[in-house]
């Protein structure tokens, strides 16, 4: 923004318009990200120290000001509760499995999915990019509703099994962690595919050139060059479904079982049936720190793609 | 040879890929048609669960809550999104910039539940310290959407930012244009077509979510996904098949004009440039 137009007259009028555009530049996303993104966070947390009790809003005050005296009152009881009862800890514990098991399927299918996707004619390219993308553009809920009617005992998938002659007896498959896995894998998909695509399309295919006039085997040039290369689509894929997967509660809400424990159901239950909000909140804190590692994976690629050529 | 083989592999599963991600959704439309209430039973074709659809004021108020919101929403975002993004790409040294790029990539995975529980403590606390929002509805849904749909449209601007020749810019203001008037004609202008598709985006995302908007919605605001979710909730039901083909056949539209409108104006650029004499 250096080179300023060199009049004589209205310098002072124009730096100071220059100046206040810019810091509404600056001012709005960050004034409005920090009031409603950063600031929340730390709501949450003091609640977390809060206690419940029947009012409205039904948490204590964490900080007080009476008499003049300024008193904090931080109750560790919630997180001591999260740990006391193995509820908690299990459904910690569930979530996370279940969403690295989908991711690991995600990336199964997905990489073979973008590479095909990159490998295409470019004319194609768009039409493949399209229909990837296309289904998570359409409802997120009516796509994990679609699997009830197919994974139900009377569902399609039994009746295609029972009709084939495959099983005599409906399969339990509705209300399961296997459907539940499933529906991450469904409604996550398009979110792993898309950063291993951008990122393998962009790859140098002289690199692979070299390498099989160097005599390497194609497989082995796969392995050296092409998977090394796109790892940073392969961690920026892999996080952008794990960690809103932990977090899910739609999907273990309806595809689901008694059994399935995961924590965003849990946390759900917490706030809407028993209106704690305070173990709430600890739940939210204990989730966030546990996601604190792949949060900062994911962020450090976003960043450096935010950045580039800037 | 053991190439052609790896290559058809990955072509394989993109094929099943595709069939995997379409097959559900063709289910949804072809029993959208179906007479009968069950799933399991073919009893003819009918349309009549549309018709049910139309009749459903509680669901057609809900639809047009959602779309004030989800408009609301996205236009907001988009004006958020694009500075935050301008900030980023043409801002390399100031302070808060960690911060701040942060706080665009962070809403992007942060789970549903943490980020709809932490705008409804703020939205107490507010209305306890200044009396706003004395009861949550559309206000606070338009909040809280915009600001995980800004992500989004940041992520989506900021890729076309880059790609833009920065000359032209720096051209208008060597003529003498103010920066904020080159942003308007010159900037704004070469990244139309990402606001577009970052304010579609926000859109669909605004249109789509339940989780944020359950916890800080109040009694008197209810989008479409909380209608779809308390039905849902029961068991499957033809009238949301129908809702769903609905959706689908919109979304199809919209991505097929997209397309189209992408596929022309690649036809264009391909074309050489017409010489001067």
């Amino acid at each position: 923004m250096e080179p300023q137009p060199m009049k004589p007259g209205p310098t002072k009028s124009l730096v100071r318009r220059v100046l206040a555009s810019r810091s509404t530049v600056f001012g709005v996303p960050f004034i409005w990200l920090l009031l409603f993104f950063l600031l929340p966070f730390g709501l949450v947390l003091k609640i977390s120290f809060s206690s419940a009790v029947m009012a409205i809003p039904p948490y204590e005050p964490v900080f007080n000001y009476i008499d003049d005296t300024f008193s904090v009152v931080l109750n560790f009881g919630n997180y001591l509760f999260l740990i006391s009862d193995s509820l908690y800890v299990a459904a910690y514990w569930g979530s996370i499995k279940i969403a690295f098991i989908a991711t690991l399927c995600c990336l199964l299918i997905g990489y073979p999915m973008a590479y095909a996707t990159a490998r295409a004619p470019v004319q194609l390219q768009l039409v493949l990019l399209l229909l990837i993308m296309m289904p998570s553009w359409t409802s997120f809920l009516i796509r994990v509703y679609a699997w009830m009617g197919i994974l139900g005992n009377q569902g399609l998938l039994n009746n295609l099994l029972l009709w084939l002659g495959l099983i005599d007896a409906p399969l339990r498959m509705l209300n399961t962690n296997f459907a539940v896995i499933l529906g991450i894998v469904y409604a996550y998909l398009p979110f792993m595919i898309l950063p291993i695509y951008a990122n393998l399309v962009k790859l140098d295919t002289r690199l692979l050139e070299a390498a099989s006039d160097l005599g390497s085997r194609p497989l082995n040039t796969f392995w050296t060059i092409t998977l090394p290369l796109s790892k940073g689509g392969i961690i920026a894929g892999s996080m952008l479904v794990f960690i809103p997967a932990v977090g899910e509660f739609v999907i273990p809400e309806l595809l689901g079982g008694p059994d399935t424990l995961m924590i965003g159901k849990v946390l759900w239950e917490e706030f809407f049936n028993n209106r704690d909000w305070p173990v709430a909140s600890a739940l939210a804190i204990v989730m966030l720190g546990l996601l604190l590692i792949p949060i900062i994976l994911f962020h450090r690629y976003q960043a450096r793609e935010l950045e580039k050529n800037g | 040879m053991v190439r052609a083989k790896s290559v058809s592999f990955s072509r394989v599963v993109l094929v099943i890929g595709l069939l995997f991600l379409y097959l559900p959704m063709f289910v949804l439309v072809v029993y959208s048609f179906n007479a009968s209430r069950l799933v399991s039973v073919w009893a003819g074709f009918s349309t009549e669960w549309y018709g049910a659809l139309l009749q459903d004021q509680q669901l057609l108020s809900a639809v047009w809550m959602s779309l004030r919101i989800a408009f609301y929403s996205a236009s907001m975002a988009v004006c958020i999104g694009t500075l935050a993004s301008f900030v980023m790409t043409r801002f390399q040294h100031f302070r808060g910039r960690t911060m701040l790029s942060s706080m665009i990539t962070a809403p992007l995975v942060m789970p549903e539940v943490i980020t709809g529980l932490s705008l409804l403590l703020l939205f107490v606390q507010m209305a306890q310290l200044i009396g706003w929002p004395q009861d949550r509805g559309m206000a606070t849904i338009w909040i809280a959407h915009t600001t995980f749909c800004s992500a989004y449209v940041a992520v989506v601007v900021s890729a076309r930012l880059r790609e833009v020749d920065r000359s032209i810019e720096e051209a208008a203001m060597d003529l003498g244009a103010t920066p904020l008037k080159t942003f308007f004609i010159i900037t704004i202008p070469m990244i139309a077509p990402a606001l577009v598709s970052g304010w579609l985006l926000a859109f669909t995302l605004s249109l789509d979510d339940l989780v944020i908007a359950s916890f800080v919605s109040g009694p008197g605001a209810t989008t479409l996904p909380m209608v779809v979710f308390s039905s849902v909730r029961l068991g499957v039901s033809p009238k949301i098949n129908a809702l769903a083909t609905i959706i689908i056949v919109t979304v199809s539209i919209v991505a097929f004009i997209a397309w189209y409108l992408v596929q022309r104006s690649e036809e264009k650029r391909r074309q050489p440039l017409p010489e001067s004499s």
